[in-house]
């Protein structure tokens, strides 16, 4: 999910999103003593023992190797072909838990779990626009995954224990991190617009309203919301606009979810896991318009 | 490096297809069947419930069980009978009477079994049968979303209710119940899940926080309780001095002596919750055991217990739900392992994990070739062909606690399917070569809600049929053809068991055959899979082989008996020894 790797800037300069704050407040400087990228994949790890400990989230330790394994040996490869050197792994980290976490296959089947993190990382290095990746990565393996693969493969939407207490020491954590990794504001627009959106398709429709909403209380979303929406290096550069593509995402989840009430033709991946799929449409052609951008808009 | 990545996502693609159809002939799998439940008589027709009104949007949901199937043979004719229970007030339920060609008669209203569907006393959910006062007749509890009934098998051909007298009376939301020995002092104990708790009456309900507080680790079920036989028609609610009392929304329960220490004890399918197993302590208490099961929690359905690859052990195996693109529980295949890792090792390979919403299952051997084949029935709720609830599901089910408990906040079913339309799973046991579903092969067809499954030689001739009870649907019986004729056929031997020091119906009691090399172990249960009883009389097939070397019998006194070279092709009878 999120992709804190650095890598080099492109030929033309286009700027790599930038964690640190420029501003030399106090927390600017923990933040430069504590690189963000840590906290991250320390939340995430977090998150994969609580889960373990108290579900038996991951379904079995193999699956767990073989998505870490899968992940850091594609990034450590990868990256030495093509740039000469082993980057950072944290990266190929966080995926490798994310998509342990998120997939959930049929039966005791590992295979999505060496391709999903085959096509995470590699995604990074095919489908670039200016040296960029325009897809988070895990983002783009699990959507990929539920449209090839969907007789295989199922989306975490359920197991997560459903406790009130869980929610809000994730909540809470992930909101202090986000703080500190300065995408607070992008957690919280979509957090706000699902609600809202989602508020209003309800009374439209005539359905439950607690229905409508409860999703945002489920496990997928907190994976969401706080290591994909919010990836560094995923999204636009300058905070309004990324406040305005998280309520674009919301939106076109509430189209897809809009669809899914009506019965539209659609993959089962739109119903299955309406999140995924509206990131995986909004997130790079936002992130495409970014790039075209003039630089200074970066700054 | 584009190509590696998109031949990535062309394998993944590749990878999704289904599994090629094996070919099929005479030899392979061996047996064939055809749904005969029409021309058998079998005209049952199940009727789901209906419920206070005040659950209307989720009422296909909570109404979605109560088809169930138990054999029996109530009038002691060597003939296997069938019960079906019912579940809107006024349905009968149905006995249906082995006239033993082939045909069946209805006779519950005569024996007093039919009119037990009451307002006040609630609908039958299933039934499970065992002789607790060893008077040599078989006797009958009906558990329901409602009040236990027991009745008493007087002559054979009427029941009275003796629930009452019993110490029995009790408002139990109960999907389950099975007949066990647990003190081993040679009367039929009884365990009763529960799955709503016990101060909801559904139709009358004061509160729509009725539902589970969680998919995956809910606790706020009904309590399960255990029953212990005084003896002189007499229970005492011992679930608390045993630590049996499960509140996991139990939804199907069998017992076998897993630990080999002599001692029956109880394994749990719970229903948005982990598999449960309680070791019995020399019939003193109960303790509670992870054995490897809390790996993945689920939604248990179903508990089977068989000795799936003829290690002489029994194994289990349990059924869940998978959706596909939604979820993935897939069903478990657990293999004994307690003896060297204290554990159950999960060996379900994909064919086996995932045969759709999957309720009831049994282990059998279908072919009679000395191997365990496996029958899992399938499908929730089939109402719309086009529109599904799964959509649905899935915003509510992740949801915080609060929210999934309460009905109320519940997406409406309206005439959504949920799962539905799924046919049967009939798995071929290779052994190392895996498990292969050949039900469209065989001709298990139908599309009905599956729920409860029964095996049984209905005819008495050396072959196992298959009894489905639908959910709001009628019954099917899968009559098992076999091939007939010198070297064609393969060989079988069946056991039925007297109990004397042993409680009268044997369950509990275990029979290893030995034959060629092979070890075949089977245990009679006092209801088993779910919602449903198979014949208690044991099946074994031979393949081939026209001998047995040895048979070793366990009788739940802990009395070991052992028949050296029995006569095969027989229904061989075996009272308990003295000593």
């Amino acid at each position: 999910m999120t992709d804190a790797t650095h890598t080099r800037g492109d030929d033309r300069g286009v700027a790599t999103t930038t964690l640190a704050p420029p501003a030399a407040s106090p927390a600017a400087a923990r933040s430069r003593v504590l690189d963000p990228r840590y906290l991250i994949a320390g939340l995430i790890t977090a998150v994969l023992i609580a889960a373990q400990l108290r579900y038996h989230m991951v379904g079995g330790y193999a699956r767990l190797a073989v998505a870490l394994g899968t992940c850091v040996a594609t990034e450590a490869l990868l990256s030495w072909f093509i740039r000469g050197k082993v980057v950072n792994l944290q990266s190929a980290y966080i995926s490798g838990i994310s998509l342990t976490l998120l997939t959930k296959p049929q039966g005791a089947t590992l295979w999505p779990f060496v391709l999903g993190g085959f096509l995470a990382i590699a995604s990074k290095y095919v489908l670039q626009y200016r040296n960029n990746h325009v897809w988070n990565p895990t983002n783009f393996a699990i959507v990929v995954l539920l449209l090839a693969a969907t007789n295989k493969i199922s989306v975490l939407s359920h197991q997560w224990g459903n406790e009130l207490v869980t929610n809000l020491v994730i909540w809470g954590f992930g909101l202090v991190i986000a703080t500190r990794v300065r995408v607070v504001h992008i957690t919280l627009t979509y957090v706000a617009s699902f609600l809202i959106l989602n508020a209003v398709r309800a009374l439209v429709l005539g359905q439950p309203v607690l229905a409508e909403i409860a999703p945002i209380t489920g496990p997928m979303y907190q994976l969401f919301v706080f290591f994909m929406i919010t990836d560094p290096r995923t999204v636009v550069r300058d905070r309004r606009w990324q406040i305005a593509v998280a309520v674009i995402i919301a939106l076109v989840e509430t189209l897809i979810r809009f669809g899914s009430d009506q019965a539209w033709p659609m993959p089962i991946a739109f119903n299955a896991a309406p999140a995924l799929v509206a990131l995986f449409l909004v997130g790079p052609i936002a992130k495409v318009m970014d790039l075209r951008r003039p630089q200074r808009k970066a700054a | 490096m584009a190509l590696p990545f998109f031949a990535a996502i062309g394998l993944a693609a590749y990878m999704d297809r289904e599994p090629e159809p094996i070919s099929v002939s005479a030899a392979n799998p061996g047996f064939v069947l055809h749904d005969e439940a029409a021309r058998a008589g079998l005209t049952f027709v199940h009727q789901r419930p209906t419920f206070d009104a005040t659950i209307a949007n989720i009422e296909p949901h909570v109404a979605a069980l109560g088809a169930s199937v138990s054999v029996t043979d109530f009038d002691g004719d060597g003939w296997p009978d069938l019960y079906f229970t019912n579940s809107r007030f006024g349905a009968p339920n149905a006995l249906y009477r082995n006239k033993r060609d082939g045909t069946f008669e209805d006779v519950a209203a005569a024996t007093g079994l039919a009119d037990v569907n009451q307002p006040g006393e609630g609908v039958s959910m299933g039934s499970v049968w065992g002789d607790f006062d060893n008077d040599g007749r078989e006797d009958v509890l009906i558990y329901r979303y409602g009040n236990l009934s027991l009745f008493r098998n007087v002559d054979g051909k009427t029941f009275e209710d003796v629930t009452e007298r019993a110490g029995l009376r009790r408002w139990v939301n109960s999907n389950g119940a099975i007949w066990l020995d647990y003190d081993r002092d040679g009367l039929l104990d009884l365990y009763v899940t529960a799955y709503f708790r016990g101060d909801v009456d559904l139709w009358h309900l004061s509160t729509t926080r009725i539902m589970h507080n969680s998919f995956e680790y809910a606790t706020n079920g009904g309590k399960n309780l255990l029953f212990r036989n005084l003896g002189a028609g007499k229970f005492a609610d011992v679930t608390d001095q045993l630590g049996v009392g499960s509140t996991r929304w139990t939804l199907a329960a069998a017992s076998a002596d897993f630990n080999d220490d002599g001692w029956p004890d109880i394994y749990l399918a719970n229903d948005y919750g982990p598999e449960e197993l309680y070791l019995n302590d020399h019939g003193k208490r109960f303790v509670l055991t992870t054995a490897g099961l809390q790996s993945e929690s689920k939604s248990g359905m179903s508990v089977t217990i068989g000795d799936a690859f003829n290690r002489g052990r029994l194994d289990v195996f349990v059924t869940n739900i998978s959706e596909r693109g939604y979820l993935f529980q897939n069903n478990n295949l657990r293999l004994n392992r307690l003896a060297e890792e204290n554990k159950f090792t999960n060996a379900a390979d994909p064919v086996v994990a995932d045969a759709g919403w999957a309720w009831g299952a049994q282990f059998g051997d279908l072919n009679n070739d000395g191997a365990n084949e496996l029958f899992v029935a399938n499908g929730f709720i089939s109402a719309d062909r086009k529109a599904n609830y799964w959509y649905a599901m899935s915003k509510i089910a992740g949801a915080n606690s609060r929210l999934f408990e309460d009905s109320k906040t519940w997406p409406a079913f309206g005439n959504l399917s949920l799962s539905g339309y799924e046919r049967s799973r009939v798995y071929l046991n290779r052994g190392a070569a895996g498990w292969v579903d050949v039900a469209n092969a065989v001709g298990a067809t139908d599309e009905y809600d599956g729920r409860a499954v029964a095996l049984a030689d209905l005819t008495n001739r050396g072959a196992l049929d298959v009894v489905v009870a639908n959910q709001n649907q009628p019954v099917v019986l899968y009559r098992n053809s076999l091939p007939a004729g010198a070297g064609s056929a393969n060989h079988w031997i069946g056991f039925k068991l007297l109990g004397t020091r042993s409680n009268r119906s044997a369950i509990g009691a275990e029979v290893t055959v030995e034959s060629g090399g092979t070890v075949q172990r089977r245990v009679i249960d006092g209801g088993m899979g779910f919602a449903s009883q198979n014949d208690r009389r044991l099946h074994f097939g031979l393949g081939k082989r026209e001998w047995v070397d040895r048979v070793v019998i366990r009788w739940p006194s802990g009395t070991r008996q052992i028949l050296q070279r029995p006569t095969v092709d027989e229904m061989l009878t075996v009272t308990e020894p003295a000593r």
